[in-house]
């Protein structure tokens, strides 16, 4: 039985870990290699990665990172941040990253999709999509750590995507990001609605039973958590976590 | 000692580190010449059929492979589309494959996929070893490894299925044909059950 899967995502600005609320007032919380060593020893499903950096200060990916990171981990890695050509992605994935994750790059240049998923294969072309609630009903995508609004929608630019030939859909909700309340189920199950593709939905876990919710309702799904993988109490100390593999087992036998 | 294969393609770190930790030893082989003595062989593989293959054919070491693989039968194990690379062509591409076992890549047919995600075939899955052969010793019961694909190996022998795993029907995710073996999932990035498995090939 294939297994949904429960993924831990750091962010990366400066050579360090952060957390974000609402995609702001980043928070220091550790080093990166040190946070994949412990995630190694937690057996985690996964582990996705986004550089907060790059994009936004239009820097290239810091590949001796990335490398440094890919070699450390046990686990499958997903790297996302300012990859914005066929090139760099080849450079990542032979660094050892299974899957690239791309946003502002291809919400600009949709066709980058298909050409970096005939290179490197459309399984391991991931699309993140940062998604903000608008202000009169509706959703919309913003890039840029949720600076600049783009007027895309995201549920039809998830179906481009796939049609396209990405291989996974990323849904990031800004409004959920560190607040810890739980995910954004409307967002999700619109997002479901639109692909056949994996998705992974990011952004509001604060305990396991959120995750619990994500994966009764929709079976095999990705869920992915900031703040709940890294912090733990009400004022937020920062402790490496995750489920162990009976904990997890009791999340996701529930939908049977 | 195991040689791993660098023909420009695949995660080879992630190989020599699974090795160091179990402390054996490792050679890189990047032309004809490091595959001199070779006893024991690792075929990474990534992205796309027709990429990988053409990296391999210019590499100058795909003569030396054929002879060590089907003549002096060294062990060889291919991984997830190093796999593939083993089998006579993929629905994928156009380049012939190595034809090392004798099997057809295809594509997972999507309407016997009964749930909203369909592919690609993306996370931990269960696989059965359905012959006794101690590259799954240790891992005959619970064993769950990482899958990320599209296409499938397809046996064209039945005997040549080593494991299989159930999505939208089974197929096989190990093959075994002699001295060639090709697991379809990633046992680099499969946690201990991974390190168990690349192991007992190193003691083969």
């Amino acid at each position: 039985m294939l297994r949904p899967r429960i993924i831990p995502s750091l962010l990366i600005q400066d050579n360090g870990l952060v957390k974000t609320v609402n995609f702001k007032n980043p928070k220091y919380v550790g080093d990166p290699i040190n946070a994949v060593r412990i995630f190694n020893e937690k057996e985690v499903d996964e582990l996705a990665i986004f550089d907060i950096d790059a994009t936004a200060k239009g820097l290239e990916p810091n590949y001796s990172l990335i490398e440094r990171i890919a070699n450390q981990s046990r686990m499958p890695l997903c790297y996302g941040g300012g990859v914005k050509t066929v090139e760099q992605a080849q450079k990542i994935f032979g660094l050892g990253i299974e899957k690239i994750a791309l946003s502002s790059a291809v919400l600009h240049n949709p066709e980058l999709i298909t050409q970096i998923a005939n290179r490197v294969g459309a399984q391991s072309v991931i699309v993140v999509l940062d998604v903000k609630k608008k202000l009169f009903g509706g959703y919309e995508v913003y890039t840029h750590n949720g600076k600049k609004s783009t007027g895309i929608n995201p549920f039809d630019f998830a179906e481009k995507a796939q049609r396209l030939g990405a291989g996974e859909i990323i849904i990031n909700s800004i409004d959920q990001d560190g607040v810890m309340k739980g995910f954004d189920m409307n967002l999700i199950d619109k997002v479901r609605d639109k692909i056949s593709l994996p998705l992974t939905v990011l952004g509001g876990a604060g305990e396991l039973q959120h995750i619990q919710q994500v994966i009764h309702k929709h079976g095999v799904i990705g869920v992915a958590a900031g703040s709940l993988f890294v912090f733990k109490g009400v004022y937020k100390a920062v402790l490496i976590n995750y489920p162990e593999k009976g904990e997890k087992e009791k999340l996701y036998k529930i939908h049977h | 000692m195991i040689t791993i294969i660098d023909y420009g393609v695949g995660n080879i770190n992630a190989f020599v580190n699974v090795y160091k930790r179990v402390d054996v030893p490792v050679k890189i082989a990047k032309t004809a010449a490091d595959l001199e003595g070779a006893e024991k062989l690792i075929l990474p593989g990534v992205g796309h059929f027709d990429h990988a293959m053409n990296q391999l054919n210019n590499s100058g070491m795909r003569e030396k492979l054929d002879d060590l693989v089907l003549n002096q039968k060294i062990p060889v194990i291919g991984i997830c589309v190093g796999m593939q690379m083993m089998a006579n062509n993929s629905d994928e591409g156009e380049v012939e494959g190595l034809k090392w076992i004798d099997a057809t890549v295809k594509k997972f047919d999507e309407t016997k996929i009964h749930q909203v995600t369909r592919l690609p075939h993306m996370g931990w899955n269960d696989v059965k070893p359905v012959k006794d052969i101690s590259l799954f010793q240790g891992l005959e019961k619970e064993a769950i490894f990482y899958f990320l694909h599209t296409y499938y190996f397809h046996c064209n022998q039945a005997q040549d299925i080593l494991a299989v795993s159930e999505y939208g029907g089974e197929f096989a995710s190990a093959a075994h044909h002699d001295n060639i073996f090709g697991i379809q999932f990633h046992p680099e990035k499969s946690h201990h059950y991974g390190e168990i498995l690349l192991h007992n090939f190193a003691k083969l």
